[in-house]
C-alpha cells in the first residue's frame, strides 16, 4: 500500500484538560500497596517465593483503590492522586523513612506525603527488616566491591534499591489472546509436567504463580468495569454516560480476552503497561514497537469504517497522557541522577520488520502526532532509522525535534541489528529490536537485559593511577606503581588498564550479587508470563527464564579520558614539558584554580557529613574552617601562575570532537579499555555482560565526586555527556563533532551509546532546515553512529551561553541567512538573536 | 594531478555545516583578499590579502594562512557523507576567490574530480578570461548584484559596476546555474525602485530564475574593532521583516523565484 499516512490531526480539547488535571498538584506518595503486600507476605510465610509474589500481587490488585479520572477514555491508575506513586518495601525502604520529612521539599522530584501515609508506612516497615533484596545483595557482595562503591568508582544503586524493570513484554500476545489465553498456555505447560521431573517443584510453582497473577489482572479489570458502570448510572451528561458504558464494556472484555477492535487494544495495552508497574518498582518498562502491534487493529477498524482517524488519534493521545500518570519516588541522590520524574518508558516507531522490510505505518505517524499534542516527557519517544526509512517520516520526526521537547531520539538500524547479532540474537529478532529506557537496544519480549546495571566513572581509575591505588587514605585499587616507574607512556597507559580491569571485575561482582538477590527474593511471575521463554522453561525472568540474558553496565567519560591520556602523552612523554609528579601536584591543587562557591559548599557538606558519620561533633566554627580549607587554594602565587600556564597549554592541545584522525582513533582505543574486558564476564542468568557508553544525567553528580583531570577539566565539574566531546571542546561544528563520535566502535557497545547535540531552533527553521537536519542524522548514521538526540535550546540557554561561553562552544544558531556557532558571535549580535527568539521570529 | 594538489593559496577560515550558501550541507572555504571594500562587509578580515592579526574575545588571532589544495581538499572531504545525503558540497567564498585563480581553480577541479558539488560566492569583479577558467568546474555560481547605478556602487563598494554587470551576462550564458544575490543595505539599496532595477537586470539574464535578498546585519561590527578599523555603518538597523517582504514581492514581479536569506 502506498503511504497514506495520518498527518496533522488536530488535538482534541479533551487532551489538554486531561493534562491539566494530571499536573494540577504535586505528586503524592500512597501507602496502599505497601500495606497490602505486607498483609499478604505475613500470610504466606514458608511458601515458595514465586507463589508468595503471585499471591501478594493478587491481594494488591483486589484491594488497591481504583479511580477513573475526569474525562478519561483509557482507564487504570495505580494511585488515587494524579501522578501519585506506590512504594515497594520488598526492595528497600530505609531511605524513604529517613526522608519522610524532606521528600516534599527537596529540589529534585519532590513528592507530597501525608501524616497518615507516613504512619501506615512506619507500621509496616519493621516487618521488612532483613527481608529486602538490597540487604541480601549486600550480603552477597565482596568486601572489595563494597569499598569500590563507597569510593565512587561505580554505582549500582539503581537495582540495589529498586526493582529491575528494563524490559519489553509481548504486548501483542495479550492483545491477541488475552490473559485467558496465557492461562491456557500455563495450564498446558503444567499438564505436560511429570511430578517426578527433577525440576517439577520449581516449574509447577512458577506456572501456578503465572495463573494466579493473570487471574488477578482479569479481576482487577472487572473492578474497573463495575466502577465505570456505577459512574455511568449516576452520570448526568449523556455523552459522558455513553463513554463510561463503553469503558465498562471494554474492561469487562480486555485484557481477559483478545482485543476485537482498536479501542479495546488501547485499553488492553494500558492495563498491561500500568500493572507491570504495580508488580515491581523497576523503571524503563518500555512499550517498544507500539506502532507494530497496534497498527493491525487500527487498520482493520479503519478499513471496515468502525473508527475515524480522529478518534484513533485521541485514544493514542490518551495513552500518551496516561504514561505520565505513572510515577516513582526515588531516594534524593538517585532523584538527582534521574531528575524529572522520569520512568523512561521508551516507545519506538519506524524501522524494519523481522524480514527486513520497512515497517513504518499509519500508527508510526500517529505516535509523532501524539508527541506533538501532549508535549510531555513520557513516552520517551524514539524513531528507528535505516537506509529504507521514508523521507517524509524523518521530516515529520524532525518537526518534533524542532519544538525543543528533546524528542525523538534517533536510532540506527544499520548498526544496532549487526551489533545485537554479534551477541547471539538471531537476524529476525535483531531486526525487530526496540529501545529500553534511554538508549539500550534489545529483542522485545525475549530479553532480560539488565540494561542499566551500573554507572562506571572511567575518570576515577585514572585518579588511582596517580595515587598508586589509594583513595582518601584507603588502598581501594591495585598498586600499579609509583609515578617515577612510568618511564614510558605505554607503562602509564598499562597502569590505567590495570586499574580499569580490577574495578570492572568488582563491578561484575556487585551486579551479580544484586542479580542473585532479585532471583531469590523477588521473582516476578506476571512480567515473566509475557516474556519468552519463561513459561517454556518454567522459571521467572529473574531466574533466567528469558531467551536472551544480558547485564549492561554503562561506562562514561570517553571524551575526558581521551583528552586526558593524550595530554599526558604529549606533555609528559613527547614534549617533556612537565613531569608526572608535577602534573599530579597540579591536579591535586586544581591547576591553582579556586573552587567555585557551590562546589566548595558541596564538598564542605560531604566532608562534614563524613566526620559526623564517624562520630565527630562539629561546631559552626569547625564547618567554617572546613569551608575555608576547601575553598581556598593553598598554592603560592608562583605555582598558581605555573599551573595556569599548564592549563592553557592543555587547552591548546587537539581534542576529541574535532574530526581529527589521530585523536579519534585514540578515543576508540580508550573506549575499549571499558567495553572489551567486560565482554568476558557472565551473569547468574546464563547471559553475558555487554557495555553501554552513556551516563543518563549521572555525568553531573558523579563529576562532582571527581577531582581535576589532565584534560584540563577542573575538580568536581561535570564529566562529558554520553559519547560526545567534553563541553566546549568541539569547535568545528556539528558535522566534525558527529564524525569524531562515529569513529568510536559502536558495535561493541551493544548496550547503547548516547550522542547528544545542541541546536538552537533557528538551525532547524523552515523546510530547508528540516532537510539539513535529516541529512545530518543520515550522514552520521552512514558512518555507523548508533544514536543521536538533540537539545534544541531555548533563549534561557542562550543567556547562559553568554555568561558561560566555554560551556557552549558548539552551540549552533541561525543568524540571518546562515548558521553560526553562537559563542563566536559578537555580544551585540547575540543580544539581537536572543531578542528575536523572544519574539518567536526567524 | 600532483601539481594541481600542490598549488598554494591563502585562506582565513574553513566553515563546515553551512546550510545557506548553495544547496544542502556545505563546507565554505574563505579565501583572503578582495577588490571591493563594501562598507557593510561582515568579514573585514577577508579584504586584505595580507596576513593580519585581529583581536577576538580579548585575544589576538592571526587571520590568514597559506595552504595547499591537498590540505583543503582533505578537510572538505571529511563531510562527504553529509554532502551525499543533502546534495551539498563545497563553496568558495571570501574575500574574492577570483583574485586567486590558480589556487581556486585547482581546488574546484580537485573537488570535481573527487565527486564533490562545487559553488562559488563572488562579486564577479575580475577579467572575463579569469572567470572563464572557473566555469567548467562550478555547479553553482552565487553572484552579488549590489546596485545598478555605477556611481552609487562605487561610493559604497569602492568599485564601479560595469565590469560586474558584463560578467553577469557572461556567467549567465555559460554557467550551469547562476543565482543572483542582493545584500539589502539600508541607505544604499533598500528601496523598491532600486531592488526593482536589480531584479529587472537579473531577469534579463539568460537561464537566471532565482534571486536571494540578504538583509543587512551588523555581525561584522566587533571585527572592525578587533582590526582597529572604523565601522562605517554606525547604528544602522537591519531591514524590517515587513520591508523585506515588500522587496520580495517586488522581485517576484519580474518572474524570479525570490528567497529572503540564502
Amino acid at each position: 500500500m502506498p503511504y497514506t499516512y495520518t498527518k496533522n490531526i488536530e488535538k482534541s480539547p479533551r487532551i489538554q484538560r486531561l493534562i491539566d488535571h494530571l499536573y494540577a498538584k504535586m505528586p503524592e506518595i500512597e501507602a496502599d500497596r505497601a500495606v497490602l503486600i505486607t498483609e499478604s507476605y505475613k500470610q504466606t510465610e514458608g511458601q515458595p517465593i514465586v507463589l508468595r509474589r503471585a499471591k501478594a500481587f493478587a491481594h494488591i490488585l483486589e484491594h488497591l483503590p481504583i479511580t477513573i479520572r475526569p474525562e478519561e477514555l483509557i482507564v487504570g491508575s495505580n494511585s488515587k492522586a494524579p501522578r501519585g506513586c506506590q512504594v515497594f518495601p520488598e526492595y528497600s525502604y530505609e531511605w524513604l523513612e529517613a526522608e519522610f520529612d524532606t521528600v516534599a521539599t527537596r529540589s529534585a522530584d519532590p513528592f507530597y506525603i501525608s501524616e497518615e501515609t507516613k504512619a501506615k508506612l512506619r507500621e509496616v516497615y519493621p516487618y521488612w527488616k532483613g527481608k529486602t533484596t538490597s540487604e541480601l545483595a549486600t550480603a552477597f557482595m565482596s568486601p572489595e566491591a563494597l569499598t569500590a562503591i563507597e569510593h565512587n568508582i561505580f554505582t549500582v544503586g539503581n537495582y540495589f534499591y529498586n526493582g529491575i524493570g528494563h524490559f519489553t513484554v509481548d504486548y501483542g500476545k495479550v492483545l491477541e489472546k488475552g490473559y485467558k489465553g496465557i492461562i491456557a498456555e500455563a495450564n498446558a505447560a503444567l499438564a505436560a509436567l511429570d511430578v517426578a521431573d527433577a525440576d517439577y517443584a520449581s516449574r509447577s510453582a512458577f506456572l501456578q504463580a503465572v495463573i494466579i497473577s493473570c487471574d488477578a489482572v482479569i479481576n482487577y479489570a472487572d473492578r474497573y468495569a463495575t466502577l465505570a458502570k456505577e459512574m455511568a448510572a449516576s452520570e448526568l451528561d449523556a455523552n459522558r454516560k455513553e463513554e463510561l458504558l463503553k469503558i465498562a464494556a471494554n474492561c469487562a472484555r480486555v485484557p481477559r480476552y483478545g482485543a476485537e477492535n482498536f479501542y479495546e487494544a488501547c485499553q488492553s495495552f494500558w492495563f498491561v503497561q500500568m500493572l507491570l508497574q504495580v508488580e515491581s518498582s523497576g523503571h524503563s518498562i518500555s512499550p517498544g514497537r507500539f506502532d507494530q502491534y497496534m497498527n493491525p487493529y487500527f487498520e482493520k477498524d479503519l478499513n471496515s469504517g468502525k473508527i475515524t482517524r480522529e478518534f484513533a488519534q485521541e485514544l493514542i493521545d490518551c495513552i500518551w497522557v496516561k504514561l505520565n500518570d505513572l510515577n516513582k519516588v526515588r531516594d534524593a541522590a538517585s532523584a538527582e541522577g534521574f531528575a524529572g520524574y522520569s520512568l523512561f518508558q521508551n516507545l519506538i516507531a519506524g524501522g524494519q520488520d523481522k524480514y527486513g522490510n520497512d515497517a513504518t505505518n499509519d500508527v508510526s505517524f500517529m505516535c509523532i502526532n501524539a508527541t506533538l499534542h501532549v508535549m510531555l516527557p513520557m513516552p520517551s519517544f524514539s524513531v528507528r532509522v535505516w537506509n529504507g526509512s521514508p523521507h517524509e517520516f524523518l521530516l515529520r520526526a524532525a518537526e518534533v525535534t524542532r519544538t525543543g521537547v528533546g524528542l525523538p531520539a534517533y536510532y540506527n538500524d544499520e548498526v544496532i541489528i549487526p551489533s545485537l547479532m554479534s551477541r547471539g540474537v538471531t537476524l529476525e529478532d535483531a531486526r525487530n529490536y526496540n529501545i529500553i529506557g534511554c538508549v539500550e537496544p534489545q529483542a522485545p519480549a525475549k530479553t532480560d537485559g539488565w540494561h542499566d546495571a551500573a554507572f562506571f566513572n572511567m575518570l576515577r581509575p585514572l585518579e588511582l593511577v596517580f595515587s598508586n591505588g589509594v583513595d582518601k587514605g584507603v588502598q581501594v585499587g591495585p598498586r600499579t606503581g609509583e609515578l617515577q616507574e612510568f618511564t614510558t607512556f605505554d607503562k602509564f597507559y598499562d597502569a590505567y588498564k590495570a586499574q580499569m580491569n580490577y574495578f570492572i571485575k568488582l563491578l561484575v561482582n556487585a551486579d551479580n550479587a544484586i542479580d542473585l538477590a532479585h532471583a531469590r527474593r523477588c521473582p516476578l511471575p506476571f512480567q515473566s508470563c509475557m516474556i519468552e521463554d519463561c513459561i517454556g522453561r518454567g522459571k521467572s525472568l529473574q531466574e533466567g527464564g528469558a531467551v536472551y540474558n544480558f547485564t549492561g553496565p554503562q561506562g562514561f567519560g570517553i571524551a575526558n579520558m581521551t583528552d586526558a591520556l593524550l595530554a599526558v602523552k604529549t606533555l609528559v612523554y613527547d614534549k617533556k614539558v612537565i613531569k608526572l609528579c608535577e602534573l599530579k601536584r597540579a591536579l591535586d591543587n586544581n591547576f591553582g584554580v579556586d573552587m567555585d562557591a557551590a562546589s566548595a559548599e558541596k564538598l564542605t557538606r560531604t566532608v562534614a557529613e563524613k566526620l559526623v558519620a564517624d562520630g565527630k561533633k562539629l561546631t559552626a566554627e569547625d564547618i567554617k574552617s572546613i569551608y575555608l580549607a576547601v575553598a581556598k587554594n593553598p598554592l603560592s602565587d608562583e605555582d598558581k601562575k605555573r599551573y595556569s600556564e599548564l592549563l592553557e597549554q592543555i587547552n591548546e592541545l587537539p581534542k576529541y570532537g574535532n574530526d581529527l584522525a589521530d585523536v579519534d582513533a585514540f578515543a576508540r582505543d580508550v573506549a575499549y579499555t571499558y567495553t572489551k574486558p567486560l565482554e568476558q564476564y557472565k551473569n547468574p542468568r546464563g547471559g553475558m555482560f555487554q557495555a553501554g557508553l552513556y551516563p543518563v544525567s549521572a555525568n553531573v553528580p558523579l563529576g562532582a565526586q571527581t577531582g581535576a583531570t589532565p584534560d584540563g577539566r577542573l575538580a568536581f565539574t561535570p564529566i562529558a555527556d554520553g559519547v560526545g566531546p567534553a563541553a566546549g571542546r568541539d569547535i568545528k561544528g556539528p558535522t566534525a563533532s558527529a564524525n569524531s563520535v562515529a569513529k568510536l566502535d559502536h558495535y561493541i557497545a551493544s548496550n547503547g551509546t548516547l550522542f547528544n547535540m545542541k541546536f538552537h531552533p533557528s538551525a532547524l527553521a523552515g523546510p530547508s532546515g528540516l532537510e539539513s537536519f535529516v541529512a545530518l542524522v543520515r550522514g552520521f548514521f552512514d558512518q555507523k553512529g548508533m544514536h543521536m538526540q538533540f537539545n534544541v535550546v531555548s533563549r534561557e540557554t542562550l543567556r547562559d551561553a553568554q555568561q558561560n561561553p566555554d560551556k557552549y562552544k558548539s552551540l549552533v544558531v541561525r543568524v540571518a541567512g546562515y548558521s553560526a556557532l553562537f559563542t563566536t558571535l559578537s555580544r551585540s549580535l547575540q543580544d539581537d538573536i536572543i531578542a528575536r527568539t523572544e519574539q518567536g521570529g526567524f | 594531478m600532483m601539481d594541481n594538489l600542490a598549488v598554494r593559496g591563502r585562506i582565513f577560515d574553513i566553515q563546515r555545516f553551512s546550510t545557506h550558501d548553495g544547496p544542502g550541507i556545505r563546507t565554505i572555504v574563505f579565501l583572503k583578499g578582495c577588490a571591493l571594500r563594501c562598507r557593510w562587509c561582515c568579514n573585514p578580515e577577508s579584504q586584505s590579502y595580507e596576513i593580519e592579526t585581529m583581536m577576538q574575545n580579548g585575544k589576538p588571532k592571526v587571520m590568514g594562512r597559506d595552504v595547499t589544495v591537498a590540505e583543503v581538499l582533505s578537510e572538505v572531504t571529511q563531510d562527504r557523507p553529509y554532502y551525499n545525503r543533502s546534495g551539498g558540497g563545497v563553496t568558495l567564498s571570501g574575500g574574492e576567490s577570483l583574485l586567486q585563480p590558480d589556487f581556486a581553480v585547482a581546488l574546484l577541479k580537485a573537488c570535481k574530480e573527487s565527486g564533490i558539488n562545487t559553488a562559488i560566492e563572488t562579486t564577479g569583479f575580475a577579467n572575463a578570461d579569469v572567470i572563464e577558467r572557473f566555469l567548467p568546474y562550478l555547479d553553482t555560481v552565487l553572484m552579488d548584484i549590489k546596485h545598478i547605478n555605477s556611481e552609487k556602487h562605487k561610493e559604497f563598494t569602492s568599485q564601479p559596476n560595469e565590469r560586474i554587470l558584463e560578467n553577469a551576462k557572461l556567467i549567465a550564458s555559460k554557467a550551469n546555474k547562476l543565482i543572483i544575490r542582493v545584500p539589502v543595505i539600508p541607505t544604499f539599496n533598500d528601496t523598491v525602485a532600486e531592488i526593482a532595477e536589480i531584479a529587472a537586470f537579473a531577469s534579463s539574464l539568460p537561464n537566471v530564475d532565482e534571486i536571494h535578498l540578504l538583509p543587512y546585519h551588523s555581525m561584522g561590527r566587533d571585527k572592525y574593532t578587533g582590526l582597529a578599523r572604523e565601522y562605517k555603518m554606525g547604528d544602522i538597523k537591519s531591514p524590517t521583516n515587513e520591508l523585506m517582504e515588500v522587496l520580495k514581492q517586488t522581485a517576484e514581479q519580474f518572474g524570479l523565484k525570490t528567497y529572503i536569506g540564502g
